[in-house]
């Protein structure tokens, strides 16, 4: 079986970023899963073990002293390197901002053929076949790379399952970066949220609010439906461009695309770019005061009234059947 | 100072868009095209410089069919200098490896201190074209900026990772993209659809740029569309209108749905 390669995030503070499991997932159904870590010299030997849990029949440690001071130049050398001496059949990342910026970068430096944003990959007659899903999942795409090895950036939280554990064998490299031809990091924020609530890209069920919420303290009725359901928390780019919210939580063309088993909008007119992130759920209930509000046409539940006396009402309801 | 702004030419995402299923390929006929949101956002960036900064060049790049004119005239009306366009039959059907190739080789011919693309186009959602052209022409590059500044020498901004934000900075010549978060556009003026006409727009077909299709594209591994299936549109369910029991009613629905 050939090679292939999963990029491993690592987080500032060493963790390993959630998108390794379903990368390596992937890998293991097109061929040996390799995992590629780009770490601080002598500290990586930590992450072996975590990674052979998530399926990786082998780790390839590239270290770098520039890692987190030269924008993913460590990480796209450590790949680099990795492609050199495994000659893999496959290379996959997450299509996180990281990931893209490796794979295209990569891409050119190797001339491979480029997919991104893939939703599933496999395996037919030893090609590697990936798809995607286009203009927010109104079309399913399937393609092929001419010419190895394929690369591919693969959509988080869009691949299920875990490999079968392994015990992986490891290969230790030192990689050199081209500090000219790379941007330098200055300052690293990392959130200081503690939200116990659930990820937008890969929760089962999600609460999405719109400008219809009217302002940053009404959201919190969002959040409290969110909160009773056990769902994520996502928002309109009317809801996020009024500052109800941070960008982070938009749903949409231009935000984050989601296909969960149940999504609520509320207070949402459902214009094409918010279908274009959530039309794939599997159920959709609205509740919007305009009877004629788009959202209406693809809503499997669909409430006319408003929010607020409705959501309230819901809330109390789920409380009373939980008794 | 000279900057380079990437202007794609997509279907305009409020009308209905549609892929030739035999293809793969966008069905040109089916939508409008307009300049992507993002790219007028990009613009925007590039023109605040050259509000403040006199002697700045602007310069709108696109690749793409005929049509794609339109959206150089557009980005000229909204102040850009001059424009661009990359238009070959030998580029039809381009894939994320040859558009970055054809437009590497145009920006170099141009000529930059800055090139400042969108994130991420409307159409193909790839937000990989900036940095593999950035690779192509060995540049730094700082890619999804949710805020951006720069001067003559060094260009900086922060982008979003998966547990925050961080900062970075790159000196000139780099290539930056930009998120919507980074600058509202202007809308063009009366004076500047007028001037728009009599800008200059260069006209390069891959000849024109030294590149032959057989030699630039030779052995690059490409991505072939094997199958293209509509998923079928989506149906409204029930709609109930609230007389003061829609609550209750909607916790019976997810109720009977499993979902509570
Ligand atoms: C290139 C491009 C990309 C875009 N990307 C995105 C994207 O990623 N995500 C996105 O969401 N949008 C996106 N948009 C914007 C999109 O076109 C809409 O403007 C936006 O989705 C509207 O958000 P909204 O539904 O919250 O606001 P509105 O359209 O203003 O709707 C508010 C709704 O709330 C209802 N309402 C008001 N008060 C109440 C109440 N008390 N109870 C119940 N209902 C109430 C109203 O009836 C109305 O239907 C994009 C647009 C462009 C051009
Ligand atoms: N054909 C093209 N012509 C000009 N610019 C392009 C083209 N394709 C992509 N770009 C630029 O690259 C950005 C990201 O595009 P993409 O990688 O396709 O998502 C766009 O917003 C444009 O600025």
């Amino acid at each position: 079986m050939s090679n292939i390669l999963a990029f491993i995030e690592v987080s500032n503070t060493g963790q390993i970023r959630k998108s390794a499991r379903s990368l390596l997932t992937a890998a293991a159904a097109l061929g040996t899963p390799v995992a590629v870590v780009a770490t601080a010299p002598g500290t990586g030997g930590s992450l072996v073990d975590e990674l052979g849990a998530l399926g990786a029949e082998q780790v390839y440690l590239a270290e770098s002293d520039q890692l987190g001071t030269l924008l993913v130049a460590a990480q796209l050398e450590a790949l680099t390197a990795a492609a050199a001496e495994l000659a893999p059949a496959g290379i996959l990342l997450s299509n996180s901002i990281e990931g893209r910026d490796i794979a295209g970068r990569l891409a050119v430096r190797l001339g491979a053929g480029l997919v991104v944003d893939a939703v599933d990959v496999r395996l037919e007659g030893g090609q590697i076949l990936a798809t995607q899903s286009v203009f927010g999942g109104a079309y399913t795409v399937e393609s092929a790379v001419d010419g190895g090895p394929a690369i591919v950036t693969v959509r988080q939280g869009a691949i299920e399952g875990q490999a079968p554990a392994a015990t992986p064998t490891v290969t230790a490299a030192s990689v050199a970066t081209n500090a000219a031809h790379s941007a330098v990091i200055d300052a690293v924020n990392d959130a200081t949220t503690t939200s116990t609530r659930p990820e937008l890209r890969d929760a089962p069920k999600i609460v999405s609010g719109g400008r219809g919420l009217g302002s940053k303290e009404k959201f919190v009725l969002v959040e409290q439906l969110a909160d009773a359901l056990g769902a994520a928390v996502g928002a309109s780019r009317a809801a996020v461009d009024s500052g109800f919210i941070p960008q982070t939580s938009q749903v949409g063309q231009t935000g984050v695309t989601v296909s969960p088993q149940l999504y609520v909008a509320l207070g949402i007119s459902g214009a094409i770019q918010h279908r274009a992130g959530m039309q794939t759920a599997k159920t959709i209930v609205a509740i919007n005061k305009d009877a004629d509000a788009p959202i209406f046409e693809i809503a499997d539940f669909g409430v006319v009234g408003d929010v607020f006396t409705v959501v309230p009402q819901l809330i109390e309801a789920m409380a009373a059947r939980a008794n | 100072m000279k900057i380079i702004v990437l202007v794609k030419q997509v279907p305009d995402t409020y009308g209905e868009r549609k892929l030739d299923p035999s293809t793969g390929l966008l069905d040109r006929e089916a939508s409008d095209t307009i300049v992507d949101e993002i790219n007028e956002r990009a613009l925007e960036v590039a023109l605040r410089y050259k509000d403040k900064n006199k002697g700045t060049e602007v310069v709108a790049l696109s690749m793409g069919p005929a049509s794609a004119t339109a959206a150089l005239r557009k980005a000229l009306s909204m102040g850009a200098d001059s424009a661009v366009h990359v238009l070959d039959d030998g580029l039809s059907g381009s894939d994320l490896g040859w558009t970055s190739t054809a437009l590497a080789a145009a920006v170099a011919q141009t000529g930059y201190d800055l090139i400042i693309a969108g994130n991420e186009s409307t159409d193909g959602r790839g937000g990989v074209v900036p940095v593999m052209l950035a690779e192509h022409l060995n540049l730094p590059h700082l890619s999804f900026l949710d805020s951006v500044g720069f001067n003559e020498d060094v260009v900086s901004g922060e982008r979003g990772t998966e547990s925050g934000s961080l900062a970075a900075h790159a000196p000139l010549p780099a290539v930056v993209s930009v998120t919507e978060r980074a600058a509202e556009a202007r809308f063009p003026n009366f004076k500047g659809m007028m001037t728009a006409k009599r800008k200059p727009l260069a006209v390069l077909t891959l000849s024109d740029l030294g590149l032959d299709p057989a030699q630039a594209f030779a052995g690059v591994g490409r991505s072939v569309i094997k199958t293209t299936i509509e998923r079928p549109a989506r149906t409204a369910g029930r709609k109930i209108i609230d007389e003061g029991n829609a609550g209750v009613e909607l916790a019976e629905f997810l109720a009977a749905g499993r979902l509570i």
